[in-house]
């Protein structure tokens, strides 16, 4: 096992634009199950590409375990990598495929079998060994790509996206599966994903990029009760966080804070809104609105509310809503970074 | 129904050229071929009489058919393995990005793409007992001594070996496109997953690439075998199958003996044996890429 670091990690692909990853300063724990969560084109693949020794960095350094691997290939850095694709070897049955990193890396032969069975039967796999991997079901070909991942016992565990190509169902117990799976082995893992709930699920901590930037490193509970900047607040929770324009300053609260009046105890901001859609969603509703009254009036806010409380509101009726005071969170209007709580001129 | 029916008279009208160019220059010389291997004619001759196994016994028991069945072999099996040896080398050079890339293609592809007459002729040059550049080359770098310079065409070892070089050259920008085309099938994760994996360069290439390739090579192997095999034009300009016939290859030797012998009967007999064997070829080429089928 080992710790990652990243030093000023850089990657430019055209030279004058600007990069794909920039400046990424990042230090594992010991056996951590890190998440590198992002849009699409934020950088995580890239970053992730680039310890795993698939990316030359532009500038910047990388170690592993304590060790400068910057320019070391990619089978010189004592890492496993799960690919979206699995990319399995399609010419190969199972047992080769898994056997393939031992033959590699020049493991006597006389091992191979029972490490391949060790690793399968971690995954409960170990009756699909002899088929090919086009016979094998999605989720039985991930599990076939982690077995050949563990197989030779890495230091580092990279995974990049490896339930994207699982259906939804299925990508809940993968989800459950793999943090298990994590805990038993307790390898060092970064897992790259554009899939908040993944991340919030599976992560001990989570690298929040954005445009080749990291914008917050924290755990799950970190970035989704107290983001660095309006991106991150925007980016986790589905409807987003409310931010509310109020002078120099953006005044956040997520849709499940926003309550009626009634529901909110202790010191709180009153909201008059004006509801103008509500979505029926099972276990909750949404709520979208119009801020009614004072300096505030005509913006949008989205509250979410659990389907056990019936608003008995329609479109066009005027509520009265309101936020704890706990609750809110400030940003900067310009930096877009939070900044301290400040009192706030409601009328 | 009327629009059914026009639609299927119209797919017939389409259809006709094709079928009257097959039957008429494929079909009916294959046909004749195959009847005038069993039969006596001549050209000049009229009438036909079967005789049997008669012209394949009598071409069996020359020397010279003898000799170039085994040159044919010798030809087909030494240029493809120049072709796929090399195609495979300029197929993983050409795959990555650099820059000139479009260029160096177009100028593998030329000698595929021109003429081969005029190839040959140039090769000819190249080759030529007096002119050739090789040997200007050899003797300048002191290899070989001026007046004792190879003669390219002129020894039998020698100008075989220089008809396999010139096909395989011809023959070489196919094979690369089609390996090109396998290679450039092949999803990046794989080769990266191997990387990771921690094979290098040769274990990736052999255990993994090319495995992954066979269908595909055996597709260029296939008809490059079959290209070499019934091909006469790099040996009928460079040599005619000279020196002594020690580069007569079965379609040259059918050419000389049926057209310019005249003796249409054995011309077609030699021709002919070429079919069976092509036909196992193409059987055990066409069951090995089933079999290696993937994904």
């Amino acid at each position: 096992m080992a710790v990652v670091e990243t030093k000023d990690l850089t990657k430019v692909f055209t030279p004058g634009e600007r990069g794909a990853v920039n400046d990424v300063n990042l230090l594992t724990r010991e056996g951590e199950f890190m998440v590198f969560l992002g849009p699409s084109g934020s950088g995580k693949t890239t970053l992730l590409r680039m310890i795993a020794g698939l990316e030359d960095p532009t500038a910047g350094e990388i170690l592993i375990g304590g060790r400068v691997v910057t320019h070391l290939a990619p089978r010189d850095r004592g890492i496993a990598m799960v690919f979206q694709s699995y990319a399995l070897y399609p010419h190969l049955s199972v047992y080769k495929n898994i056997s393939f990193p031992l033959r590699a890396q020049g493991v006597p032969k006389e091992e191979h079998r029972g490490k391949v069975e060790w690793a399968a039967g971690l995954l409960g796999i170990g009756e699909l060994l002899e088929r090919k991997p086009r016979e094998l079901s999605g989720g039985e070909r991930q599990r076939v790509a982690l077995a050949r991942a563990i197989v030779r016992e890495p230091t580092v565990f990279l995974l990049d996206e490896p339930l994207s190509n699982l259906d939804a169902k299925l990508r809940a117990s993968a989800r459950e599966e793999l943090t298990e799976f994590h805990d038993r082995v307790g390898t060092t893992t970064i897992y790259v994903t554009h899939d908040q709930i993944e991340a919030m699920a599976m992560g001990d901590r989570i690298v929040v990029l954005h445009e080749g930037f990291v914008r917050q490193v924290g755990s799950p509970r970190e970035v989704y009760d107290d983001p660095a900047d309006t991106f991150v607040a925007t980016f986790l929770g589905s409807p987003p966080m409310n931010l509310v324009d109020h002078g120099d300053v953006l005044v956040g609260f997520r849709p499940e804070h926003l309550l009626p009046r009634s529901l909110v105890e202790g010191q709180a901001v009153e909201i008059g809104l004006r509801v103008t859609g509500i979505e029926y969603l099972g276990s909750e509703r949404i709520l979208y609105a119009l801020i009614d009254r004072d300096r505030f009036a005509e913006q949008r806010v989205v509250a979410k509310l659990p389907a056990t409380y019936d608003v008995g509101a329609a479109g066009g009726d005027a509520v009265d809503f309101a936020v704890a005071e706990r609750h809110l969170r400030f940003f900067d209007k310009t930096s877009e970074k939070r900044t301290g709580a400040r009192a706030l001129e409601w009328a | 129904m009327g629009l059914r029916r026009d639609a299927g008279r119209l797919g017939a009208a389409m259809f006709a050229p094709a079928l009257l160019y097959i039957v008429a220059l494929v079909g009916t010389p294959l046909v004749l071929a195959f009847l005038y291997s069993v039969g006596n004619v001549k050209v000049g001759s009229v009438g036909y009489e079967f005789v049997g196994l008669d012209n394949f016994i009598s071409v069996l028991q020359s020397p010279t058919f003898r000799g170039a069945l085994l040159h044919s072999f010798l030809f087909t099996v030494g240029a493809q393995l120049i072709v796929i040896i090399s195609a495979n080398i300029l197929a993983l050079a050409l795959v990555d990005r650099f820059r000139g890339r479009g260029l160096v293609r177009f100028f593998i592809l030329l000698p595929w793409v021109a003429p081969i007459s005029l190839g040959a002729i140039g090769w000819k040059w190249i080759l030529d007992s007096i002119y050739s550049v090789i040997n200007w080359v050899l003797v300048q770098l002191h290899l070989v001594e001026p007046f004792d310079a190879p003669m390219w065409l002129g020894e039998g070892a020698l100008a075989m070996l220089s008809v396999i070089m010139v096909h395989a050259w011809r023959m070489l920008p196919f094979s690369t496109v089609i390996l090109l085309a396998g290679l450039t099938a092949i999803p990046k994760d794989i080769p990266e997953a191997a990387a990771v994996d921690g094979a290098g360069f040769w274990r990736t290439h052999f255990q993994i690439t090319i495995p992954m390739m066979t269908p595909i090579i055996n597709v260029a192997v296939l008809f490059g075998v079959v290209f070499t095999f019934t091909d006469m034009t790099v040996v009928y300009i460079l040599t005619r199958g000279g020196p002594y016939n020690s580069t007569q290859v079965l379609p040259s030797l059918a050419f000389f003996t049926g057209i310019l012998g005249g003796d249409l009967a054995e011309g077609a007999a030699i021709s002919v044996f070429l079919v069976p064997i092509l036909v196992v070829i193409a059987w055990l080429m066409l069951r090995l890429a089933r079999r290696a089928e993937v994904v």
